[in-house]
């Protein structure tokens, strides 16, 4: 009796079992089944701008950006000038996403009124998975021309002699979901430059890095300097500080830079502020993304 | 009395075995109506497992795998709102219940259960529709979240662009496992 009683005790134990058999179970063997996916890095950083300087970012296919950057004059110009705030430099610009990796950009910048234009291109990106990479990596080339001084009265100015070209390579890692780190190896090409001040040929390497304080603000720094200046060259390495402020398709940048230029040429090889020296310029950048076509 | 024991075991196995489904194919959308701009997005790779026996049923669905018309909206959804990087799965677990399993149409069939949304897991009731004929079955919910339940938060500044409640449509179609 006793037995039959263990018996029914162990039997009733399985049967409870299966029954208990839950819904835990059924998850687990469902997670099971997953295949490993590869997850890509989202959002290094927020805009395809740092401060300056171009960021790993590239637009998403169809997406088109209207970024206006905007410098004001320097703060140590003193209080007749309102510190500043009296004098405007601007770039407007535009940048498609051709496809999400693929992006061409064109601007306007009313220092030296130079058109610019580029071409970016995403080579790797950084994920985790089935195929991991630590590392997102973005190439991009870029052709500008100064058309001042006006040509019509400048005659003797070939066109070449306007013309510079750049080629970067844009190295980041998204080490945590608050920090990305960002390496720039830059080579500028200036047709025409005074050469016993400055190279045809620049080389810099650019440092920049943007910590993530909140959902939508984030502070960055750059810095880029050039690795073979001359000595006596009266342009000074290009640094900035800034705060990006998020919200739906905008992104905004509040920044101070000794630089005035807010393309390469400009920023890399040809800022004349010392930052040390108070030569800084309270500026923004606000970007505006908008969808042109669909995504699918 | 040792054989009845293997055998109900052996018989519990292959009968659990024998009504469960897999799902082969999912569709989860969802849609959101805001004065700005409507908010839509499709996912197709979501999972789940069926057991038409007991009635459990869970599904597991990749939020970085929802795709927006807008590429933005995709990476803000994943960056800012549902943090798919702490929280890259949203799941579901639980027991339909009030459906016939011999009936070879789509009928109507409630679940009670877990959902977790961005970290945070809810008792919920589903209402849908089922339908079991034979290696196959079907199963199509809707229901409505409220953002604020799952700690989902909307900067002030965007309060106008995104609603604060989200219609969601699941819709799988399963296979014998």
């Amino acid at each position: 009796m006793r037995k039959f009683v263990r018996y029914t005790a162990a039997w009733l134990l399985v049967v409870a079992s299966f029954i208990a058999r839950g819904q835990e179970d059924l998850m687990a063997e469902l997670q099971e089944m997953e295949e490993e996916k590869t997850e890509y890095t989202l959002q290094t950083f927020k805009g395809t701008r740092v401060i300056n300087g171009q960021s790993v970012e590239t637009k998403g296919k169809g997406s088109l950006e209207f970024i206006f950057s905007h410098r004001f004059g320097r703060i140590n110009s003193g209080s007749y000038n309102l510190w500043g705030l009296d004098d405007a430099f601007v770039r407007l610009g535009l940048e498609y996403g051709i496809t999400d990796r693929l992006g061409v950009g064109f601007g306007r910048s009313s220092t030296d009124k130079t058109y610019d234009s580029f071409l970016r291109y995403k080579l790797f990106r950084q994920s985790e998975g089935v195929k991991s990479f630590p590392l997102t990596v973005t190439a991009l080339g870029s052709f500008n021309v100064k058309t001042s001084p006006k040509a019509s009265d400048n005659p003797d100015i070939e066109f070449e002699q306007r013309i510079a070209y750049t080629m970067q390579v844009m190295i980041a890692r998204k080490v945590t979901s608050h920090l990305s780190l960002q390496l720039t190896p830059i080579y500028i090409h200036r047709n025409s430059v005074d050469v016993n001040t400055e190279n045809n040929d620049d080389f810099a390497l650019g440092m920049a890095g943007r910590y993530k304080v909140s959902r939508s603000v984030a502070l960055s720094a750059e810095y880029y300097p050039r690795l073979n200046a001359k000595d006596n060259s009266t342009n000074f390495n290009s640094l900035g500080f800034g705060v990006d402020i998020e919200t739906g398709g905008h992104v905004f940048q509040l920044l101070f830079t000794n630089s005035l230029g807010m393309i390469e040429r400009a920023f890399v090889s040809e800022t004349t502020g010392d930052f040390f020296d108070g030569d800084i310029h309270f500026g923004f950048n606000i970007s505006r993304t908008f969808q042109i076509s669909h995504k699918r | 009395m040792k054989r009845l024991l293997l055998l109900t075991f052996v018989l519990a196995s292959v009968w659990a075995e024998a009504q469960k489904f897999r799902s082969h194919s999912s569709n989860v959308t969802f849609f959101s109506e805001a004065s700005v701009e409507d908010i839509a997005a499709k996912n197709i790779q979501g999972s789940s497992i069926f057991n038409a026996e007991t009635g459990e049923v869970v599904f597991l669905i990749p939020i970085n795998q929802f795709e927006f018309e807008k590429s933005l909206m995709q990476e803000h959804f994943n960056e800012k709102y549902l943090e798919s990087d702490k929280y890259p799965k949203a799941t579901f677990e639980g027991l339909i219940n009030g459906y016939n399993l011999s009936i070879g149409t789509s009928q109507p069939a409630s679940a009670k259960g877990k959902l977790t949304i961005h970290g945070v897991t809810r008792e919920v009731a589903l209402k849908g529709t089922l339908l079991i004929l034979g290696d196959r079955a079907k199963v199509n919910a809707k229901f409505t979240i409220r953002l604020e339940d799952y700690k989902i938060k909307i900067p002030k500044l965007l309060w106008s662009n995104i609603a604060e409640e989200v219609d969601v449509e699941v819709d799988f179609d399963y296979s014998k496992m």
